[in-house]
C-alpha cells in the first residue's frame, strides 16, 4: 500500500509539474515533450487505478500520433513564436484571478462531495472481476456499448476526412496523373501513320 | 497513506486549472491553446476512470474512450485547420483570425 502511495505522488506530482512546463515553456517544441511527459505519467496514474488498457491506449494515441501531429505542425509552420510570447504578462493577471477561482470552486467540490447510498445499486456494467481490464472492456464495449463505439469510429472517419480536404492543395503548375484521361485514350488519337517518302522527311 | 477517489480527483481538478490557465496564459498562440485542451480532456479522463474503478463500475472507462476518441479528432481539424489558416495568411497570431469572416 505504501508502494502505491509512492507512486501516485511519483505520476501525479510529474504530471503536474510537465503540465505546468507545457503552459509556461518558452519553445513549443519543449511545450509539446512536456505535453508527452504529462501523458506518458497520466497513463502511470491509469495503471494505478487498473485501467490499463486505457493506460496503453493513451500512449499509443497521444504519444504516438497526437503529440507527433503537434510536432510536425509546430516544426513545419515558420512562425515566429518570440513574438507570440511578448505581452504574456498582460493576460497574466486575469488568468490567474480565473484559474485560482476555479481551482477553489474545485478543491470545495472535492471535498465537499458525498457519494448517494443509492449509487453502487446504480451501477450499470460491474467491472468482471474474474478477467482482465482490457476483456473487461471489450466485454460491454462490443456489446451494450456497439452504437458509442460505430459513433467513435465515424467521428474518427469524419475527422480524417476533414483534415485531408482542408490541407491538401492542388498546385497549377505540377502535373498530375488523371487517371480517366488515360483510360481514354484510344489509338486513333494517339498514333499517326505516316508514309515517308525516302529523302523528303516529315513536313 | 491511503490513495482514495479524493486525490485522484484532486490532481483532475489541478490539470484541469492548469488547462484554463493556460488558455490565458498563451492567448497569442494558438499550438499552445490546443496544448492546453489536451490537458484540460487529460483531466476529464482521469476523472472518469477515478470514479470508475473506485465504483467498480466499468462503464467510465467506455466514456474515457471515446472522451479521447474526441480529443483525437479535436486535435487533427484543429492542426489542419491551423495549417490551413497559416496557408492563406502566413501568420497564427489569434487577434487577426476574426479577418476571415464574411
Amino acid at each position: 500500500m505504501i508502494l502505491q502511495a509512492i507512486f501516485f505522488y511519483f505520476f501525479a506530482g510529474v504530471c503536474i509539474a510537465s503540465a505546468i512546463m507545457v503552459i509556461v515553456a518558452r519553445n513549443p517544441v519543449h511545450s509539446v515533450l512536456f505535453l508527452i511527459l504529462a501523458f506518458v505519467n497520466a497513463a502511470g496514474l491509469f495503471v494505478l487505478l487498473g485501467a490499463e488498457f486505457l493506460a496503453m491506449i493513451l500512449i499509443v494515441v497521444y504519444v504516438g500520433a497526437v503529440a507527433v501531429l503537434f510536432l510536425f505542425v509546430v516544426m513545419m509552420l515558420d512562425v515566429d513564436f518570440a513574438a507570440l510570447r511578448q505581452d504574456i504578462l498582460n493576460y497574466l493577471p486575469i488568468g490567474a484571478v480565473v484559474g485560482v477561482i476555479l481551482l477553489i470552486e474545485l478543491i470545495f467540490g472535492v471535498i465537499g462531495w458525498v457519494v448517494t447510498p443509492g449509487a453502487t445499486k446504480a451501477i450499470a456494467a460491474p467491472i468482471a472481476s474474474n478477467v482482465s481490464n482490457t476483456q473487461a472492456l471489450g466485454l460491454v464495449l462490443y456489446t451494450r456499448y456497439v452504437y458509442f463505439f460505430e459513433a467513435a469510429g465515424m467521428i474518427l472517419l469524419v475527422a480524417m476526412v476533414g483534415a485531408i480536404v482542408m490541407t491538401l492543395s492542388h498546385k497549377p503548375n505540377v502535373k498530375r496523373q488523371n487517371i480517366g484521361d488515360q483510360l481514354a485514350r484510344r489509338r486513333s488519337s494517339a498514333i499517326d501513320i505516316v508514309k515517308v517518302k525516302s529523302g523528303q522527311g516529315l513536313s | 497513506m491511503i490513495i482514495g477517489l479524493g486525490h485522484y480527483l484532486s490532481v483532475a481538478a489541478i490539470l484541469f486549472t492548469l488547462g484554463i490557465f493556460g488558455i490565458f496564459l498563451n492567448r497569442k498562440n494558438i499550438i499552445v491553446i490546443l496544448m492546453s485542451i489536451e490537458l484540460i480532456l487529460l483531466s476529464v479522463n482521469i476523472n472518469l476512470v477515478a470514479f470508475s474503478a473506485f465504483l467498480g463500475d466499468i462503464v467510465g472507462q467506455v466514456y474515457a474512450l471515446i472522451v479521447l476518441t474526441v480529443a483525437a479528432a479535436e486535435a487533427a481539424i484543429g492542426l489542419a485547420i491551423l495549417v490551413a489558416y497559416f496557408r492563406n495568411r502566413g501568420s497564427i497570431a489569434v487577434e487577426d483570425v476574426n479577418l476571415m469572416k464574411g
